[in-house]
């Protein structure tokens, strides 16, 4: 009796002792984790906190601290002196126009390639899955000079067409994925009705995939929104700049004052934090779903 | 039904939009590239057929293209060995329950989906040689000495360009891990646990190599990442200074588009191409990866 109490005693000292261990590597575990988030995240807090003051508060030593007075004409001047408004306009014409053209021909293309029956549906999904790993390096000059000899560079097409056909294997991958997933009996039922094909399509399976619609959209908002090296190739008139190219000049135009500066690198990344806010684990999805399943 | 989904003509509609835009924009350019790369030519009027010359001379008379190469295979050599490593560990730490999971998950993602020139523009200003935050902190802590112009100068060039690379990306592969180590059912820990294994050990021992495929698939694109690699290395050094942190991506461009070698430029796209097939196969091949069944 009294030995069993005493190893009983021992054994809770044991486990005391682990768990206080435990707790120890807890806490190491969320500091690291912490400091960790704080590497991740302070940069782009210091951003903000730059793109509201000014160049002699900045330079005047004041350079990690809340401003001492929140200067929001930086936002105006980057905004309308800066052009980042015109910039702006564009983006989101050629983001949106590409992300409802791309998912157009991709669902209609997944639709064949997954749904239909024909001979060489595998064939063509391969080839646009060889797509996935095409840098668009090699498209770029031959590009330039289909452009330029249909006249089509400094245009929101000189973007549209290329961010198109680049945003498509990616899409089509997805979106045959989801058709394959939905029965047979939908399309069976709509055709006994008497729907022709082209209504089969519209009217049933489109609604029955807005899952990976969605996926694709938010993929190819970030693709277009924050493409670099066709837009900077494609377009050097002021008035056809996207976001990408517009902050590049803006950079060189106000070369030493911070603040619009920052101003402007905050509203373009606006709708992109906006976006994850309010759909975070949708937006991991989709950056990770083509990672994912290949 | 059958005969509704052979309509060889509803195919042609559904397919041929995709298809066609794809092979024009995405593929063809390819050829053009290749042919181009056999050419002496500055854009203006017809070039002169070289043969192979450019595809020699990148290597024959071109120090600069084997330093970009040997650049880019030095951030390969980064993200690899460096990035992947913490964004398994991180991705291990959040997999294992640890407090504010998916509050991290989700912060650590962030620099992901912000477009590069923004990144760009903002490590410009943290790398600025009198108030940026990099020195600032320096002086601060009273490394007055290693503050520099870290991006100015070639010694330090490479690496300050690199680091933000590295940095803007680890949450990716953070996320693609942490969702490998969620999918693995909790079944195969319990018997570890019940043998009294740690966390590392059971890290080591049963989920990392569980985690084999997606580590396959980080590996790939954190090589083939680099060998691409562009944006941020344009806005940051634009390969200088005197071509210090060149890799491929910012020569080709330079090349073509500030010096008018079309052929030169087209030969080095082409390379690039190649070099991320190989690398890809090579990869594909080191990981003889069994199927793993739960």
């Amino acid at each position: 009796m009294k030995e069993e109490t005493l190893k009983g005693k021992l054994w809770t000292v044991h486990i005391s002792k682990r768990d206080s261990n435990h707790k120890i590597g807890r806490y190491i575990l969320s500091i690291i984790l912490a400091l960790f988030g704080f590497i991740q995240l302070y940069p782009l807090i210091w951003l903000v906190l730059f793109s509201l003051k000014d160049n002699s508060e900045i330079f005047g030593g004041n350079i990690v601290g809340l401003p001492e007075k929140f200067l929001w004409q930086n936002y105006s001047s980057a905004l309308f002196n800066g052009n980042v408004m015109h910039y702006f306009l564009n983006s989101v014409i050629v983001t949106f126009s590409t992300i409802a053209i791309s998912g157009l021909l991709a669902c209609m293309a997944s639709y064949a390639i997954a749904r239909m029956k024909w001979k060489l549906s595998k064939t063509v999904l391969i080839f646009f899955l060889l797509g996935l790993m095409i840098p668009i390096h090699a498209a770029l000059l031959p590009l330039f000079l289909i452009l330029r000899d249909l006249k089509l560079l400094n245009s929101y097409w000189a973007l549209i067409i290329p961010y198109v056909a680049f945003a498509l294997p990616m899409a089509i991958f997805i979106l045959t994925g989801f058709f394959q997933t939905i029965p047979k009996e939908m399309e069976e039922s709509a055709c006994i009705d008497g729907c022709s094909i082209y209504r089969t399509f519209y009217a049933i399976m489109l609604p029955l995939v807005k899952p990976a619609i969605a996926t694709i959209s938010i993929f190819t908002y970030l693709s277009a929104w924050n493409e670099l090296m066709f837009a900077i190739t494609f377009i050097s008139k002021q008035q056809f700049k996207t976001l990408t190219v517009g902050i590049m000049s803006l950079a060189g135009q106000y070369i030493t004052e911070w603040g619009p500066i920052g101003a402007g690198l905050v509203v373009s990344t606006l709708p992109t934090i906006i976006i994850y806010v309010l759909m975070s684990d949708q937006v991991q999805k989709s950056l990770t779903a083509g990672a994912v399943k290949g | 039904m059958d005969r509704v989904l052979r309509d060889k003509k509803a195919i042609c509609v559904f397919i041929l939009p995709a298809l066609i835009l794809f092979t024009v924009i995405a593929v063809l350019p390819i050829f053009f590239s290749g042919y181009y790369g056999m050419l002496e030519w500055d854009g203006i009027g017809q070039g002169t057929f070289v043969g192979f010359k450019n595809y020699i001379n990148l290597f024959a008379d071109n120090d600069v293209f084997i330093k970009a190469i040997k650049n880019s295979f030095i951030l390969a050599g980064l993200s690899v060995f460096i990035q992947l490593p913490i964004a398994l560990l991180f991705a291990l730490i959040l997999a294992y329950g640890a407090k504010g999971e998916n509050f991290y998950r989700t912060v650590y993602f962030i620099p992901v989906i912000i477009s590069t020139v923004v990144i760009g523009q903002l490590w410009m200003k943290i790398y600025n040689p009198s108030y940026g935050l990099l020195n600032t902190f320096l002086r601060s802590v009273g490394f007055e000495s290693a503050a520099r112009v870290w991006l100015g100068t070639a010694e330090t060039s490479l690496m300050s360009a690199f680091v933000p690379i590295v940095w803007q990306y680890v949450g990716y592969h953070m996320l693609l891990m942490y969702a490998a180590a969620k999918s693995i059912p909790g079944e195969i820990y319990e018997a570890a646990r019940i043998d009294g294994a740690s966390h590392m050990k059971t890290s080591l021992s049963i989920t990392i190599p569980l985690m084999q495929p997606i580590i396959k698939v980080c590996v790939t694109f954190a090589v083939i990442g680099s060998l691409k690699s562009f944006d941020l290395i344009y806005i940051l050094t634009n390969g200088g200074p005197v071509h210090s942190s060149e890799v491929p991506g910012t020569l080709m461009f330079n090349t073509i588009f500030h010096k008018f070698m079309y052929g030169n430029g087209s030969a080095m796209a082409v390379f690039i191409i190649v070099e991320c097939l190989v690398l890809t196969v090579i990869i594909q091949r080191l990981f003889k990866v069994e199927q793993i069944t739960y």
